[in-house]
């Protein structure tokens, strides 16, 4: 069964790094559906939010690879627990002053935010899981998508709901 | 200036940091990105080192291979920038398919200048990315020997592999103080790794139930030195051991309980016995496709325990019942004293007593044979031959192909360490530089490569380099004028169409020895070999014996590929 996993990679933010993952990913033959990343906090490492597809074994195949990885600190498969995951859109649609009224109210339901606006088209940004932004394209094509550009999945694991008993958390 | 330690060039704190690591000998070839790490190297450290210059960059990473093989210590290799890079690509890919430290120092165009398409710059870094176990640019002069410390501490810990440095031009000629590190700025790389005693428990439960249990083992015993304990565990148990081509000689192939090789062209015996079998123990082995043959058929009816260093080689190719990441020494060390501690295993060889007649019924069922009344040389019995003369006390280092396939079938390996063959990259023009390889570690023992007339010419340079150095390395080409593994294939599976593995021309290999000044014998009927291979053996100095042997010998038996272990060709 193709799956799809979001996986939480912690690399050292070096020159390369990437190269070596996606190097990785393409020589073994896995398939890379969205790849973000960006430094984290401390300036030393990234964190990556890669979005890939398999069965079980492939993705453990996938994990223990990266694993192996000398510059991949820690790998965490998301999908296994409960996760938050975001995607930011930037799009371009037709709309002429007349008719712009549509495009406004559709980023309105979708709680996006007019960015830029041109006299035949507007450009709008909505942030949400993947499904919202995948609903949203569907209500603007009719109305023409002139560009558009997506960043990926991010994603974050939850945070625990209940206190743990002592210690670090 | 007082009060602060002495400055020295990169280039001499690289050749410093090498002698912190232990290294005697060095395989290489110079150029213009280099010029400093050799007049270092002539000038500053001539007595620390045993440079070996090779004559091609290829065959300076087989040597240092070769080297790593036969030793266990990591094998290092300097050449330049550019080509000489790109040159190392195909000996780091053999290396890093078998799991061998070598470390390949590479020069690198000046810092400023990367990136310019300047001259003899290659983007080494990026190519070798794929076949080394972690590579390296070091761009500033203070990141140096704490790089050289990682190289090697990479190569050489978990599951071995090679390690690429390189090094721009003006880090070799900056200056700096030397410190060598002695720790590890390496936080996130796990060196030791502690089995997991309940899938060991597991393991030694099933191994006292099974009736029908195989040892299957492979190059990890080999590079974890876990030979001794393999063999106690087998003798303990009763347990048959098969091995890989990467296995031979971690367990003795003149021992009882040995089976031979198996997969592709194993024993008859090996590949029956694992097929049959209900227990299959997997030691630092990978269920590779020249092992397995079809997957879905593959030891069907056996439970089957896997205990490797590399997690990845766990589940890749075969869903297994108990998988235990250990080292094979460490690994099989625990099980052992499981075992002991249950006190069974001195039941095993009553229990298994249905199994070793079966085992003994396939083995006096098909033998390894050829045809052996021919005038004609059968390659198989050059081989044969090699070993009753040597008394199997040679290392043997082969090339790809046939000659690769007979010397596995037909040598036999007590010791490990004594075959040097590129199982995973099959790489041919291996054999003769790695043979040097082993020579400098060993200058005493004899080494011999076993070649074909094709894959020596990989790397027939190299006679010059053994010449140099006065290296006593034999060869011994097993001549049928084809790329005779290939031919085998077209004869089996594409209808006899020998489309362009014809290599009759080819030099002639007496006089081509005699033209670099080494010493040529040849023998082109059966009754000439054995005095061949003595006179061969006898005389001082490198000798290459050309013997000219069938045409269209087959490696057999053989599964065809992608079938089932149990359908063997047999003749």
């Amino acid at each position: 069964m193709e799956d799809r996993r979001v996986i939480s990679v912690l690399v050292e933010n070096k020159p390369g790094v990437l190269a070596r993952i996606s190097g990785m990913f393409s020589g073994r033959g896995f398939n890379i559906h969205s790849l973000a990343v960006a430094p984290t906090l401390d300036p030393q490492y990234s964190r990556m939010t890669i979005v890939t597809a398999g069965n079980e074994q492939i993705i453990e195949q996938i994990i223990k690879q990266l694993r192996k990885l000398i510059n991949v600190v820690k790998v965490q498969d998301l999908t296994r627990g409960d996760y938050v995951d975001r995607e930011m859109i930037l799009i371009r649609v037709k709309a002429a002053a007349t008719d712009r009224s549509q495009a406004l109210s559709a980023a309105n339901i979708f709680r996006g935010k007019v960015v830029d606006v041109a006299h035949d088209s507007v450009t709008v940004e909505v942030t949400g899981a993947q499904n919202k932004i995948d609903a949203f394209l569907q209500i603007l094509s009719p109305m023409g998508i002139i560009e558009l550009i997506r960043t990926g999945m991010v994603a974050i694991p939850r945070g625990k709901k209940e206190p743990k008993p002592k210690g670090k958390s | 200036m007082i009060g602060t330690k002495l400055q020295i060039s990169g280039a001499q704190i690289l050749l410093r940091s090498l002698k912190e690591e232990r290294v005697e000998a060095i395989f290489g070839y110079p150029g213009g990105a280099v010029l400093d790490i050799f007049d270092s190297l002539m000038r500053h450290f001539s007595a620390d080192f045993r440079f070996v210059l090779a004559r091609h960059e290829q065959a300076a990473v087989h040597a240092a291979d070769g080297y790593a093989r036969a030793t266990g210590r990591p094998g290092v290799c300097i050449v330049t920038s550019g080509p000489g890079g790109t040159n190392t690509v195909t000996g780091l890919a053999t290396a890093y398919m078998d799991s061998i430290p070598v470390v390949v120092f590479t020069g690198q165009v000046p810092t400023p200048m990367i990136g310019n398409d300047a001259f003899q710059e290659a983007d080494i870094v990026g190519i070798t990315r794929p076949c080394t176990k972690h590579n390296y640019l070091v761009s500033r002069i203070e990141d140096l020997a704490g790089t050289i410390k990682e190289a090697f501490m990479i190569a050489t810990t978990g599951r071995p592999g090679p390690v690429l440095v390189d090094l721009p031009k003006d880090v070799m000629q900056a200056e700096s103080t030397f410190e060598y590190p002695h720790t590890l700025k390496l936080p996130f790389y796990k060196t030791t790794i502690k089995p997991h005693m309940p899938s060991i428990k597991r393991a030694a439960e099933l191994m006292i139930k099974a009736e029908k249990p195989v040892i299957y083992a492979g190059g990890g015993v080999i590079s974890a030195t876990a030979h001794k304990e393999l063999r106690t565990l087998a003798e303990m148990m009763s347990c048959p051991v098969t091995m890989t081509l990467m296995g031979l000689g971690c367990f003795p192939g003149t021992h009882p309980l040995s089976l031979g090789m198996l997969g592709m062209h194993g024993t008859y015996r090996a590949n029956m016995a694992v097929a049959n079998s209900d227990l299959l123990l997997a030691v630092g082995a990978r269920f590779d496709d020249r092992v397995t043959g079809k997957l879905e058929e593959f030891a069907t009816g056996a439970k089957i325990i896997h205990l490797d260093i590399d997690p990845t080689s766990i589940q890749k190719n075969i869903s297994v019942d108990v998988p235990i990441v250990a080292d094979a020494k460490d690994g099989l060390a625990r099980l052992i004293e499981v075992l002991k501690n249950k006190g069974q295993p001195a039941k095993s060889g009553k229990r298994l007593k249905d199994w070793h007649a079966a085992l003994t019924a396939w083995r006096s069922e098909q033998r390894l044979r050829f045809d052996r009344s021919t005038e004609t040389i059968k390659p198989q019995y050059v081989v044969e031959k090699l070993y009753e003369i040597t008394a199997g006390n040679a290392i043997i280092s082969t090339e790809v192909g046939q000659n690769q396939m007979w010397a596995a079938q037909y040598y036999l390996f007590d010791r490990p360490r004594t075959f040097l063959s590129s199982g995973g990259l099959g790489t041919m023009g291996y054999g003769f530089p790695a043979a040097i390889g082993a020579q400098i570690a060993f200058p005493d023992r004899l080494v011999i490569d076993i070649a074909g007339d094709g894959s020596i010419q990989m790397n027939i340079q190299e006679l010059a380099t053994v010449i140099q150095y006065k290296l006593p390395v034999k060869v011994v080409i097993l001549n049928n004028g084809y790329l005779g593994m290939v031919r085998q294939w077209q004869e089996r599976f594409y209808d006899n169409v020998y489309s362009h593995t014809d290599i009759m021309v080819s030099p002639d290999f007496v006089k081509l020895a005699e033209a670099y000044g080494a010493t040529g014998l040849r023998a082109r009927t059966t009754a000439e070999v054995e005095p061949t291979i003595k006179k061969g053996l006898q005389t001082d100095g490198p000798v290459i014996m050309d013997f000219i042997v069938e045409r269209e010998e087959g490696v057999y038996p053989m599964v065809p590929s992608g079938k089932s272990i149990k359908e063997m060709i047999l003749v």
